[in-house]
């Protein structure tokens, strides 16, 4: 596969291994501009992983990973990352809004201090996942859903063209993930690039107009409608045909 | 309570401090006789000095959970000490420069047993901090063979005396301390972004290696001027204990900051004038006593996560729980013996809820929603009123928790 210069987001030969053992082998993807993305596979398939060593936070044995035509370094400032909401020590001494305007730290030189002009759009970036008038709380108040919406509201500010998101949906309430969903189709709808490491099969269909199935190698990405058959889950569940099953059921039950 | 609530009391929890420290000096001076001579003032000042900054970048080290690291690396600097003694007699930066080496070279010691080996941090730490102190110790002992060894007061590392600090040191510990300030000061936000969520603050664009490099290099520098002060075996309390008990106190990390400068200096000028009235009051002791009465008091009394706190808001939601339960038995046995305002028997109500019972009926019945029915010497009943039965009917369990 060879990736289109106007890709948002194209991997070649990626490969990480821990102590000798490879979490993603040899992955090639190409995602192009303005879709929403679900990457989609068991536990330990290496989809965190993936998101990570892309963005440099755990290094490559091996591959290129380019954004935009271009790489990490120079594509920065287009691509929010929004981590798994239990990386962070949710009892660090901070108010919702304060987390918020760090996302706007990169752009603000280092020692300027937030201005009014920072201070509204972090407000609006509240108010899109409807926080606001959690604005001054202590972080440490927050239910685990709206820890997601605090951290999803730092990625909106960023105003970026590319969207990582670590497993958004883990353990939170079903208010708060019809909210995010409806974010992230919000951001496509506005042309943006929404890739959503997501763990589980349910409603994968209604969410993502893109899949990438990953169970440590590649076994499919493309279109929802053509990735999403029975045998592509089969290859990326393996044998635990039990899974497979009981998401096809749930499939067919109507979503509400 | 609201941000603006929190300020606030932080602000009056520095003016307390502020004019308890005040008062302490005064009295000092007044019972002792003291002459509030240069020692006490360059001892006070200095101690206070030492203690704020300690505080404020212990409160980073809390925050970054390395405060073990902390301990190790007082404990690693003691050779230094030594060893600058030895080449370069009582020089206070000679010290201080032997004392950071000294560190450095431990902690570097301590990463590498990580990264190469698998012994977990705490083993590595353990390892260095104990290596470290027992070569400080034997240098030391044979640094005291050299004549003007006592007169430098080399043995006051160990535990601290803030007598030892003398006027050219001021000056030393006063420049060193603006600079970390300014720098503090200046990378503020992202050394706060890097300390909440350091991937993410990688992911927009800081330096994060960087900035965690100038981080630890301010927490050595730190711990290096506290030596003298609180002594290599206490340091950790002067550089952890602030930022716990200001923990308590505060929404945001400036409040936290702030306020463990505040505790810092109390405990450190406290400590340091205390220690000054006689040469056998070891300084670091004496200044982790102040610190972890200060500890004592916030995890205690602190609003919303004190202990005190807690505990009366768990017993004000014990209490409207019950007057909710209450209210319904009373309805369900009035109903199930012929109507509303059939009374129920004071025993029932207290055999099924215990003794708490009796006050929680009191306060019903100042509220007006129950009143009290005597049918026999011995016994009484309860009645609903309108009210109550309103309130019983409504079961506003929930509405009388938030109120």
């Amino acid at each position: 596969m060879t990736g289109n210069a106007s890709d948002a987001f194209c991997v070649e030969d990626l490969t990480v291994a821990y102590r000798g053992v490879p979490a993603i082998w040899d992955v090639d993807v190409n995602i192009p501009e303005g879709v929403l993305l679900g990457v989609v596979g068991p536990n330990g398939a290496g989809k965190t992983t993936l998101l990570r060593a892309a963005i440099q936070l755990i290094p490559k044995a091996a591959g290129t990973v380019r954004f935009f035509g271009r790489p990490y370094e120079e594509a920065l400032s287009q691509i929010a990352y929004v981590p798994q909401r239990g990386s962070v020590d949710w009892d660090f001494p901070t108010t919702v809004i304060d987390v918020v305007l760090m996302g706007l730290y990169g752009r603000l030189g280092w020692w300027r201090r937030p201005s009014d002009r920072e201070r509204k759009s972090a407000w609006s970036a509240l108010e899109q996942v409807g926080m606001q008038e959690y604005a001054d709380r202590p972080i440490n108040q927050l239910s685990g859903g709206q820890q997601q919406r605090t951290f999803l509201a730092r990625a909106l500010v960023q105003d970026a063209r590319l969207y990582l998101m670590d497993e958004p949906f883990a353990a939170v309430d079903a208010v708060t993930e019809r909210a995010i969903v409806q974010i992230m189709q919000e951001l496509r709808a506005a042309g943006r690039t929404v890739i959503v490491v997501h763990h589980d099969l349910q409603a994968v269909r209604h969410y993502f107009d893109w899949l990438l199935l990953l169970n440590i190698e590649v076994v499919a990405c493309g279109p929802t409608e053509a990735v999403f058959t029975e045998e592509n889950l089969r290859k990326t569940y393996g044998g635990n045909l039990s899974t497979v099953e009981d998401s096809r059921r749930v499939e067919r039950a109507p979503f509400p | 309570m609201t941000n603006a609530q929190v300020w606030r009391q932080i602000v009056l929890v520095l003016a307390i401090l502020g004019f308890g420290f005040a008062v302490f000096l005064w009295l000092l001076q007044s019972s002792f006789q003291l002459r509030l001579d240069y020692t006490l003032r360059s001892v006070a000042l200095g101690g206070a000095l030492l203690g704020s900054l300690s505080a404020v970048l212990g409160s980073f080290a809390v925050l970054r959970q390395q405060s073990l690291l902390g301990d190790a690396l007082a404990h690693a600097a003691l050779p230094g000490v030594a060893l600058g003694f030895l080449l370069s007699g009582r020089e206070l930066s000679a010290l201080l420069i032997g004392a950071a080496v000294s560190g450095w070279v431990g902690m570097q010691f301590i990463q590498t047993l990580v990264g190469t080996t698998r012994l977990k941090q705490d083993v590595a730490l353990g390892i260095v901090l104990s290596a470290w102190f027992a070569a400080g110790i034997i240098l030391l002992a044979y640094a005291q063979n050299r004549p003007d060894a006592s007169q430098a007061g080399l043995d006051t590392f160990i535990f601290g005396q803030a007598a030892a600090i003398i006027e050219e040191d001021l000056w030393l510990m006063f420049s060193l301390s603006a600079v970390l300030l300014c720098v503090l000061l200046l990378l503020w936000h992202p050394l706060k972004a890097v300390t909440f969520d350091s991937p993410f603050a990688a992911t927009i664009g800081l330096p994060v290696r960087l900035l965690r490099l100038v981080l630890t290099t301010m927490i050595v520098i730190t711990i290096v001027m506290g030596l003298q002060l609180a002594g290599v075996i206490l340091m950790v309390g002067l550089l952890i204990a602030p930022g716990v008990a200001a923990r308590q106190w505060s929404y945001t990390l400036a409040q936290m900051a702030l306020l463990a400068a505040g505790f810092g200096a109390f405990s450190g000028g406290m400590g340091a004038s205390i220690s000054a009235l006689d040469a056998d009051i070891p300084t670091g002791p004496t200044i982790i006593v102040v610190t972890f009465l200060l500890l004592l008091i916030s995890i205690s009394l602190a609003p919303e996560r004190g202990l005190l706190w807690r505990w009366l808001r768990e017993r004000k939601d014990r209490r409207a729980v019950l007057s909710q339960q209450l209210l319904r038995d009373m309805l369900r046995y009035a109903l199930g013996h012929g109507g509303s305002t059939h009374a129920t028997p004071n025993s029932f109500l207290v055999g099924i809820h215990g003794a708490a019972t009796r006050t929680c009926l009191q306060s019903l019945k100042q509220d007006g929603l129950v009143e009290r029915v005597r049918q026999t010497p011995e016994e009484h009943s309860w009645r609903l009123t309108q009210t109550g039965l309103a309130e019983a009917e409504r079961g506003s369990f929930q509405r009388r928790m938030g109120a």
